[in-house]
């Protein structure tokens, strides 16, 4: 140790190191609470299982189908829901509320790294893992629910890039809304505001095309179906080669979106950080 | 001369603050019509810190220390004022400013809770861009300063508190900052952790050259660490220059201790040389005006059978003490109205 200044990698190592890094750390800490984390994943089951034995139930009454949706495919669907869901498990505005309430924000904003890049790389470190134990599960409800599912291997490479494009997605809007916290120091109304939205316009409630058509039409200029109903489509809805790419297209639109708006967001945001416990 | 490290000029820090009465009227006025005020943080504080200098920052609970500090750090935007270190201006928060500084706040943790420290050292060391030899140079050295040995391959969570302040300030220099913001960094320590992390930051001094500004309520800290201290209160700087010379400014006393020879008479009236402190083994401590303190000495020297005699300024708690007692006395009302309602 001495005054000679420390030799640094380059930005795009370094960048791709933080990644690395924060996805061994992710992984080490989903092994030390494997109990626990499976415990919540199994609970996160509850949801899909209610709407498929409700889809299922409409079905049988309906002589076999909804909207041209059999029983097969409807579990077929929730039981990919299972996985984008967690997938699509990211740093909520709750945790930002936390953070900022109790000043703990301010060891990362001494930091040279952009927060939520931290964030990406922590909760991309869990997918893995996840992946990995939602297996048991999806062959569990599989052999309850008789899924049925003939997908293309476009578009099994099309739902495995969705499933990236739908986290960073969810990962962007939520830290957006968790920004908000800056002025408002609680963002608990406001996300469940956008909870709500989600729900029924992203086709994680029920899929997409058994809602009204103006709905289906709204849906189109939010970024929510890229985020749960595409990804799902995209294995089990026989989309044609031009639904599959144009999905991707549209999560890349909406991640530049998503990109520019936490980056703007964070500029003003930032100048209200009082640290007040921090 | 060499440009400073720290500039600090007129600054200043005003935070907006809701107030309302206790009681439910109180609560439902303040939800139709919302009261503020202005809590002045800093309130024009102006100094210079040369590069490789170590300077205490101290004051009283509220004083602006922190304030301060994270300002500099660029955790806080100023109200108005001039900053720059090294520099560089903190607010902007530039990458190549935060990879020069570092801020180690003693009641903050930024290592992962669950894992060993070692891995939270490798994190760091992808956030910093750190090159890996350069990085495990630096490591093994503090491991080895610090006496980490095993330490940093447990989980932190099953750490004590000295040992995760030890994990915790190497974590904080692994990036050799030039500049280091110490806030309370030994607070809640027992004295042998407390002398270790002085004598580690004493030793990343001397070997990095690096500028230090350190808060503590521990005086032990700033007089192993300090030649030069800053004491603010209520926001603005009351004292600025060496150490020693602050009992020289605010202290009006001396304390001589005096102890007789053996066989001395037992009942001696100490009262006509000045106020005594007490009297203890032998020794008798008194105060008298600083500048009486040579006289009383020799009179003392020349009445009595004295096998030992010294003459010192008062602890350096208690002219710190003295100080902020004095400000207190002159300090204005600082309780202003409300300033806006929104």
């Amino acid at each position: 140790m001495n005054a000679t200044p420390i030799r640094l990698v380059s930005p795009l190592r370094g960048l791709v190191d933080v990644y690395l890094q924060e996805m061994k750390i992710a992984v080490a800490q989903q092994i030390q609470y494997r109990a626990a984390n499976y415990m919540y994943m199994l609970g996160m089951v509850a949801e899909p299982v209610v709407y498929l034995v409700v889809w299922q139930t409409v079905a049988a009454q309906q002589g076999g189908s909804v909207a041209g949706i059999t029983a097969g495919q409807f579990a077929a669907y929730y039981i990919v829901w299972t996985l984008v869901r967690n997938i699509n498990i990211v740093f909520t505005p709750y945790g930002w509320e936390e953070r900022i309430r109790e000043g703990r924000l301010s060891a990362q904003l001494l930091r040279p790294l952009f927060p939520i890049v931290e964030d990406l790389g922590f909760f991309l470190g869990w997918k893995p893992v996840v992946m990995l134990l939602w297996l048991p599960i999806a062959f569990f409800l599989a052999l309850i629910f008789h899924p049925v599912l003939n997908p293309s291997p476009l578009a099994v490479a099309v739902f495995a890039v969705s499933l990236l494009g739908a986290y960073l997605i969810r990962s962007l809007n939520q830290s957006s809304l968790g920004l908000i916290t800056f002025w408002t120091t609680r963002v608990g109304p406001v996300f469940q505001l956008y909870i709500a939205a989600e729900l029924l316009l992203s086709g994680r409630l029920v899929p997409m095309q058994l809602m009204p058509a103006w709905v289906q039409t709204l849906a189109n200029f939010l970024p929510f179906q890229w985020t749960f109903g595409f990804p799902i489509e995209a294995l089990v809805g026989n989309l044609s080669t031009a639904q599959l790419l144009g999905g991707l297209l549209a999560q890349l639109f909406w991640i530049v979106i998503g990109s520019i708006l936490v980056r703007v967001v964070w500029r003003f945001a930032v100048r209200r950080y009082s640290a007040v416990s921090g | 001369m060499p440009e400073p490290a720290i500039h600090v000029a007129d600054l200043r820090k005003t935070f907006t603050v809701p107030v309302r009465e206790g009681g439910f009227l109180a609560a439902v006025r303040s939800f139709v019509r919302r009261q503020h005020r202005e809590v002045h943080a800093v309130s024009g504080v102006s100094f210079e810190i040369a590069p490789g200098e170590v300077v205490g920052f101290l004051g009283p609970n509220g004083a602006g220390k922190t304030t301060t500090l994270k300002m500099l750090s660029g955790l806080l935007y100023p109200t108005s004022g001039e900053v720059r270190v090294l520099g560089h201006v903190p607010s902007r928060r530039e990458a190549a400013y935060l990879r020069q500084i570092t801020m180690v706040m003693g009641n903050r943790n930024q290592l992962q809770w669950d894992l060993p420290a070692l891995d939270s050292y490798e994190l760091l060391r992808a956030i910093y861009r750190l090159h890996p030899d350069d990085f495990r140079k630096t490591r093994d050295e503090f491991i080895e300063l610090l006496d980490l040995g095993d330490l940093v391959r447990k989980p932190v969570r099953n750490l004590s508190l000295g040992e995760r302040m030890k994990v915790e300030t190497a974590a904080a220099l692994l990036h050799r900052p030039q500049v280091l913001f110490l806030d309370e960094p030994t607070i809640g320590l027992d004295v042998t952790m407390q002398k270790r992390i002085r004598s580690f930051v004493a030793e990343y001094n001397r070997r990095c050259g690096a500028t230090v500004l350190l808060t503590s309520h521990y005086m032990a800290d700033v007089q192993a660490l300090c030649k030069r201290v800053i004491v603010i209160h209520h926001g603005r700087i009351l004292f600025d220059g060496e150490l020693a010379t602050l009992a020289a400014d605010f202290s009006a006393d001396k304390t001589i201790a005096v102890t007789l020879k053996e066989g001395a008479p037992e009942r001696i009236d100490f009262a006509p040389y000045g106020e005594v402190l007490g009297s203890e083994d032998g020794k008798v401590s008194i105060r008298v005006g600083r500048g009486r303190a040579p006289d009383v000495a020799g009179r003392l020297l020349h009445d009595l059978p004295v096998a030992d005699l010294t003459i010192e300024d008062p602890p350096i708690e208690d002219v710190i003490e003295s100080v902020f007692a004095g400000a207190s006395a002159e300090a204005p009302e600082r309780t202003p109205e409300p300033a806006a309602t929104r």
